[in-house]
């Protein structure tokens, strides 16, 4: 502990956060982007969809949540060639980058929990509100975009993006693919060097700092927009 | 889809010598079941004393349980293993650090403590907040008894807080199990890791993950069971929504 050496952490401070961190807020923005459009749709397919639909939706769900993110991770990794290769018609499977792998794997797997967060939140709108909107002779598409949602998304807000910030450490994960993410790129410069006291450690402390801080304005927001009621 | 399913692979044997594909999975279900268990055992004991400071009068407990949750929150779980695993050897006096990657078990030492750790925060904030849920009469009716706070907690708090809280422990439960899986990049032959093996042994990719992906189901299937009737044995007839 007595040779930890900073000098290497100084170093790679360009690498480490205009190729890595780059890729980890690039990823994660995207996918909560994703997940919540995604999310919403499910929650809103559940809770409005007719039978069947409603059924595939209450499925994708059950299906995703109980499964490790990691499983899911390689399952995308092996499916998402042979999927565009049916997509596309093309005679072998499609070659996918480890971005585009990543960012499939991670609005399919987030929109699960999206769309609980969404599907509390509908529920949590007093029932006469869609009532209200129906007898202004909104349709339901309607009453969603201009009376519920918007609701819900203020409410929720906080929850929304408590679940991004696990979702930003959620996408460490992409390290079982070797992908050059944050944590990939402060693990690259740990191996070569022999690092790996100093890199993990500055990982760490940069993963902290960055989930701290934005979980302490999620708790700002929180007081701030609260609806009264 | 040009891929040639093979679902019989699981009968065959493994290049490993010691059996079938399939007994490398069930094998990795054991690893996981294990870890899982001894993790949740750390995290449910830690997370309750964490959760109780947190609910204590005073300023310094609860200061000492939020410093806790926030340091185990806000780092990615791969990160606090990798910390165990790599880091936390290199701290200790030289003769201890390398006793300890030695040891025959390390991979599964390492994720035991680290997914413990990682899951007492989560268990903590479960814990203090059903405590928080009573009404504040009950704190104050078991200090009228003459109830030490000791007894007031073992005996009035904690086991109310424990029924109402029964639901989000339960997840917190089958986090425990999906988080074992991170595991498998310090090198623990978990489920997830097993159906990897068997996928780069036989290719057959998606028999191997579909494999995996029904013994989760089938875990969180019996937990999710197991937690029902868990919960209708243990409710207290009138309390509330409990």
């Amino acid at each position: 502990m007595s040779n930890f050496d900073f000098e290497i952490i100084h170093r790679s401070l360009g690498y480490l956060f205009f190729e890595g961190m780059r890729f980890t807020l690039t990823l994660t923005l995207l996918s909560a982007l994703g997940g919540v459009i995604l999310g919403t749709l499910l929650a809103m397919a559940r809770l409005a969809g007719g039978p069947i639909l409603s059924a595939f939706a209450a499925g994708y769900v059950n299906l995703v949540r109980p499964l490790p993110l990691v499983l899911v991770i390689f399952w995308f990794y092996f499916l998402v060639p042979y999927l565009g290769q049916w997509l596309t018609g093309a005679s072998r499977p499609i070659h996918v980058g480890g971005f585009a792998s990543a960012l499939i794997t991670f609005i399919v797997f987030e929109a699960a929990y999206f769309s609980e967060i969404m599907r509390a939140g509908i529920g949590s709108i007093p029932r006469g509100q869609s009532a209200a909107a129906m007898a202004l002779g909104l349709n339901y598409r309607q009453s969603m975009r201009y009376v519920i949602l918007p609701q819900v998304f203020r409410i929720m807000l906080p929850v929304l993006l408590t679940q991004t910030i696990v979702l930003f450490q959620d996408t460490s994960l992409v390290y079982v693919l070797s992908i050059t993410d944050f944590l990939g790129a402060a693990s690259k410069i740990a191996q070569r060097d022999g690092r790996l006291v100093e890199m993990y450690s500055f990982a760490a402390l940069v993963y902290f700092v960055f989930s701290f801080t934005a979980s302490q304005g999620v708790r700002y927001l929180r007081a701030r927009i609260a609806v009264p009621r | 889809m040009g891929y040639h399913w093979n679902w019989g692979i699981f009968w065959e044997m493994s290049p490993e010598g010691t059996g079938t594909y399939l007994d490398m999975i069930i094998q990795g279900l054991r690893m996981t079941l294990i870890t899982a268990a001894l993790a949740w055992a750390i995290a449910f004991i830690m997370g309750s004393a964490i959760g109780v400071l947190r609910t204590l009068p005073g300023r310094a407990a609860p200061l000492l349980a939020n410093a806790w949750i926030e340091l185990f929150r806000n780092m990615p779980l791969l990160v606090q293993l990798f910390l165990w695993y790599f880091v936390f050897p290199e701290v200790l006096p030289a003769a201890w650090g390398i006793w300890l990657k030695q040891l025959p078990g390390a991979a599964f030492l390492t994720s035991v403590i680290g997914i413990g750790f990682f899951m007492s925060a989560r268990v903590a904030v479960q814990v203090s907040s059903g405590i928080e849920a009573l009404p504040q009469g009950q704190r104050a009716a078991a200090t009228a008894l003459g109830l030490t706070p000791v007894q007031t907690y073992r005996y009035v708090l904690l086991p109310m807080a424990y029924r109402i809280v029964l639901p989000p422990l339960t997840s917190e439960l089958l986090n425990t199990v999906k988080n074992t899986s991170v595991a498998l990049t310090i090198g623990l032959a978990e489920l997830t890791a097993r159906a990897r093996a068997v996928q780069e042994f036989s290719f057959q990719v998606f028999e191997a993950f579909t494999a995996a992906t029904l013994a989760y189901l089938v875990i969180n299937l019996i937990a999710t069971l197991a937690a029902r009737w868990l919960e209708a044995r243990v409710r207290v007839p009138g309390y509330g929504r409990a």
